[in-house]
C-alpha cells in the first residue's frame, strides 16, 4: 500500500494524505475517548460502560448524572486535555530544537512551574487556584527568560536547550531550597503537587484548558508546514521560503503556552511530553513533526495512565504522575530490549 | 571526514604547536593554584573566621586548641569537596564523550536516580537513618543502575543513543518509585528532601576513606581513556577505521564514569550540575581535545564546588546554604553567559 495519498478537488485544490498517519490518529483519538469513558465508570462508585454513555448523553439516573459531570468528567476532561497539551507540547520542543531527547522537563519549563507552585505552597500556603496561578506564572515566566536568553539574533535549537538546561539547573535548585526550609505537611502537599495529579480538579480547570487548546491547537497544525522544513536546518529552509524565526517564536510560544498551562492545571506529569512524540512516531513510521498524533497520543497515554493507578492502587491513592513515569520507564525499556533483538537500534 | 574538517578539528589528531600547549599547560598550574587557594579558603571561612595563621596551625602543627579541632572539621569537609569535585568534573566529561551528547550528565544515565531509588529504600525498608549508612546503598544503587543501562544499552554494541534512552527509561521508572515512596512515608521524604539537593556538610573521615579508593581508581581510569575517546569523537566509522577498539573503550568509560558518580553521590548527595557545566567550560578553551579537557575539569570541578560551598556557609551564616543549591544558583548564569558568548564548541 502506499502509504501517502493525494486527494484532488474539483476546484483544482490537491491535498496529500498520509493515510498511515490519519488512521493512527483516528485510532488514538478512539482509544483516548474508550479509556475515558472506562475511566468515568472507575472508582468507589463504579458505573457500567453503557450507563456512561447513557449519562453522558442526558438519560442517566440523578445519582450517575451527579457523579459523571460533577465528579468524574471533568477530572476525566482536565486528563485529555493536560495530555493532548503534553503531546502536542512536547513534539513542538523535539521538532523546534532538533533534538529528541529535549522535552519542557528538559527546558525547565516544569521545574519553573513547580517553583511558581512551590512559592506558592511553601511561602503563603496557598488555596488550590492560587497554586493553579502561582505555576502558570512561573512557567510562562521561565518560557519567556529561556526565549530572551537564548535570543541572539534568532534563536538557535541548540542554544535553546543549553539555556533552558541553565535556567532549569538554577530553578530545580529553589525549589529544593525551598522544599528544605518547608514545614512537612506543606512538604507532602508540594511532592503530591510535583508528581502531577489528576485527584479533584473540576470545571474550573477544564475551561481554561480548552479554550486555549481550541486557540493554539489549530494555529499550530496551519504553521506546521514550516516546521517540516526546518527539519533540514535554517539556511535550507529558509532559502525555501520558510520564514524561520517567526515560525520558531510562534511554535516556542504555543509550545509554552500549551505546556504552562497543562502543568498548572495537574501539574509536572512526567515522561509525558518526552514519550508522546516517540511513540506516535513510532506508530505513523513517518518522519517529520507528527504533531496530530502526538497530541492524540499524550491524551491517550495520560488517561490510560490514570485508570491503570486507579485500578491498581486504589481511587486516588497515588497521583498519575508515578504511574506515566514508571509505565513510560519501562514502556521504554521494553522498547530497546525488543528493537535490539531485531537489531532496529 | 578527516579532509574537509575544519583546521580546529584537524588539530586534535596533529600534536598542538609547542606555542598553545605551553599556554594550556601553564593555565593548567593556574588552575591548579586557584584550586590550592579556593581549598585554603574553604578551611578559614564559616561560621566561625580563622586567620590563615590559624589555618596554617591547624594544619601543620596540630595542638587540640579551639582553632584546630574547627580546622580538623573543615578539613575533613573540604577534603571530601575536592574528592567529589574530581569525581563529577572527569564522570561529565567522560559521559559526554563516551555518549557524544553535550547534555549527558550522571543524571542522564540514570546514575542519580539509581542512587536516589536505594536510598529511600534504604530509609523506608532497611530502616537506615544515618548518613554515613546510605553510602553503600547509593553506592550500589548507582552502579546497578550503571550495570543495567550499559546491558540495555547493548553492551558490547551500545551506541550513545541507546545508552542515554537506557538511562533516561531507568530514572524515570526509579523516580516514579521515588516519589510513590515519598507520597506514602512521610518520614522518607523528611530526609529525602534534604539528601537530594546535595551537600558536603555531612563529612566524616570514615565516609571520605569509604569512597577514596573508588574516586581514585575511576580517576585514573579515565585520563587513561582520553585518547581513546578522543577517537570515538570522530564516529564510529572513522574510529575503526583509525584502529580504535571502540567497546572496550565504552565498556571502560561508562565504568569509570559510573565509579565516579557512584562514589560522589553516596557521600554527598545528587550534587547537580558540576558534571555537566564544567566540561563544557572547559571545552570553550581547550577545545575538543579530551587530554586537556580531562584534566582541566578535574582541576576546576572541585573549584566549582568548594567556591560554592564556601559562599554557601557566608550567605546564610550562621545557617548554611547546601552546595548543591548553590553550584546550581551560580553556575547556572555562568554556564548561559558562556552559551550565549560565543559558539560553544561542538563535540
Amino acid at each position: 500500500m502506499k502509504s501517502t495519498r493525494v486527494v484532488r478537488s474539483p476546484g483544482g485544490l490537491s491535498v496529500r494524505l498520509d493515510v498511515r498517519a490519519a488512521l493512527v490518529v483516528v485510532l488514538l483519538l478512539l482509544a483516548a475517548l474508550a479509556a475515558s469513558v472506562v475511566l468515568i465508570g472507575t472508582g468507589d462508585f463504579p458505573i457500567s460502560a453503557g450507563d456512561v454513555l447513557k449519562t453522558l448523553a442526558g438519560n442517566g439516573n440523578a445519582g450517575q448524572e451527579f457523579i459523571v459531570n460533577e465528579l468524574r468528567l471533568p477530572r476525566v476532561l482536565v486528563g485529555l486535555l493536560v495530555g493532548a497539551s503534553l503531546g502536542l507540547g512536547g513534539a513542538l520542543f523535539q521538532a523546534v530544537t532538533r533534538n529528541p531527547l529535549s522535552s519542557p522537563d528538559v527546558l525547565g519549563l516544569g521545574q519553573g512551574a513547580t517553583a511558581g507552585a512551590l512559592v506558592m505552597i511553601v511561602l503563603f500556603s496557598g488555596s488550590a487556584t492560587e497554586v493553579t496561578v502561582g505555576a502558570l506564572v512561573g512557567g510562562l515566566a521561565t518560557g519567556l527568560a529561556i526565549y530572551l536568553l537564548a535570543w541572539k539574533q534568532g534563536v538557535h535549537g541548540y542554544r535553546l536547550v543549553l539555556v533552558g538546561i541553565g535556567v532549569s539547573a538554577i530553578v530545580t535548585a529553589v525549589n529544593g531550597y525551598l522544599l528544605t526550609v518547608s514545614d512537612i505537611v506543606d512538604a507532602t502537599r508540594a511532592v503530591v503537587w510535583m508528581t502531577g495529579s489528576l485527584s479533584g480538579r473540576d470545571w474550573e480547570q477544564v475551561w481554561p484548558l480548552l479554550g486555549l487548546c481550541a486557540v493554539l491547537v489549530p494555529l499550530v497544525l496551519v504553521n506546521a508546514r514550516g516546521l517540516r522544513m526546518m527539519e533540514m536546518g535554517d539556511d535550507v529552509s529558509g532559502a525555501l521560503g520558510v520564514r524561520v524565526e517567526r515560525v520558531r517564536a510562534l511554535l516556542m510560544v504555543a509550545a509554552v503556552l500549551l505546556t504552562a498551562t497543562a502543568t498548572a492545571a495537574a501539574g509536572p506529569v512526567s515522561f509525558v511530553a518526552l514519550t508522546a512524540p516517540q511513540l506516535a512516531r513510532r506508530l505513523t513510521r513517518s518522519p517529520g513533526p507528527n504533531l496530530l498524533s502526538s497530541l492524540c497520543m499524550g491524551a491517550a497515554l495520560l488517561v490510560t495512565a490514570d485508570w491503570a493507578s486507579q485500578r491498581t492502587f486504589g481511587a486516588d491513592q497515588l497521583p498519575v504522575g508515578v504511574v506515566t513515569g514508571v509505565l513510560g520507564g519501562v514502556y521504554l525499556l521494553w522498547l530497546l530490549v525488543t528493537e535490539r533483538r531485531a537489531g532496529r537500534i | 571526514m578527516l579532509v574537509d574538517s575544519p583546521p580546529e578539528q584537524r588539530a586534535e589528531t596533529a600534536p598542538a604547536p609547542p606555542t598553545r600547549r605551553a599556554i594550556r599547560a601553564f593555565g593548567l598550574l593556574l588552575a591548579l593554584a586557584v584550586l590550592v587557594l579556593v581549598a585554603l579558603a574553604s578551611i578559614a571561612i564559616g561560621a566561625k573566621e580563622l586567620s590563615l595563621e590559624q589555618v596554617w596551625h591547624g594544619l601543620f602543627q596540630d595542638t587540640g586548641s579551639y582553632g584546630d579541632v574547627v580546622v580538623d572539621e573543615r578539613l575533613s569537609r573540604t577534603a571530601l569537596g575536592l574528592l567529589a569535585g574530581v569525581a563529577l568534573g572527569l564522570a561529565g566529561a567522560v559521559l559526554q564523550a563516551l555518549t557524544r551528547n553535550p547534555l549527558a550528565d550522571p543524571g542522564l544515565l540514570g546514575l542519580n536516580a539509581g542512587a536516589s531509588a536505594a536510598v529511600v529504600t534504604a530509609i523506608t525498608y532497611f530502616g537506615v537513618t544515618s548518613l554515613s549508612g546510605y553510602v553503600w546503598f547509593a553506592f550500589a544503587g548507582a552502579a546497578a543502575v550503571g550495570a543495567l543501562v550499559w546491558f540495555l544499552g547493548g553492551s558490547r554494541s551500545a551506541t550513545p543513543v541507546r545508552l542515554a534512552l537506557a538511562g533516561t527509561a531507568i530514572s524515570a521508572a526509579l523516580y516514579g518509585y521515588l516519589q510513590a515512596v515519598m507520597i506514602t512515608d512521610e518520614a522518607a521524604l523528611n530526609k529525602m528532601r534534604f539528601w537530594t539537593v546535595g551537600s558536603l556538610a555531612s563529612a566524616t573521615d570514615s565516609t571520605i576513606l569509604q569512597v577514596l579508593p573508588f574516586i581514585a581508581v575511576g580517576s585514573v581510569l579515565s585520563l587513561v581513556l582520553a585518547r581513546p575517546l578522543n577517537a570515538v569523537a570522530l564516529g564510529d566509522d572513522t574510529a575503526k577505521a583509525l584502529g580504535a577498539d571502540l567497546n572496550r573503550t565504552r565498556a571502560l568509560s561508562m565504568l569509570a564514569a559510573t565509579v565516579l558518580c557512584g562514589a560522589a553521590t553516596a557521600a554527598c548527595g545528587p550534587i547537580a550540575f558540576v558534571g555537566l557545566m564544567v566540561p563544557h567550560v572547559v571545552r570553550s578553551f581547550t577545545g575538543p581535545d579530551l587530554r586537556w579537557i580531562l584534566p582541566y575539569a578535574a582541576i576546576l570541578s572541585p573549584v566549582l564546588l568548594l567556591g560554592a560551598d564556601v559562599l554557601g556557609r557566608v550567605v546564610a551564616r550562621p545557617s548554611e546554604l547546601q552546595v548543591g543549591i548553590v553550584t546550581a544558583i551560580i553556575g547556572g548564569p555562568v554556564f548561559i553567559f558562556l552559551v550565549r558568548r560565543r559558539r560553544t564548541a561542538q563535540l
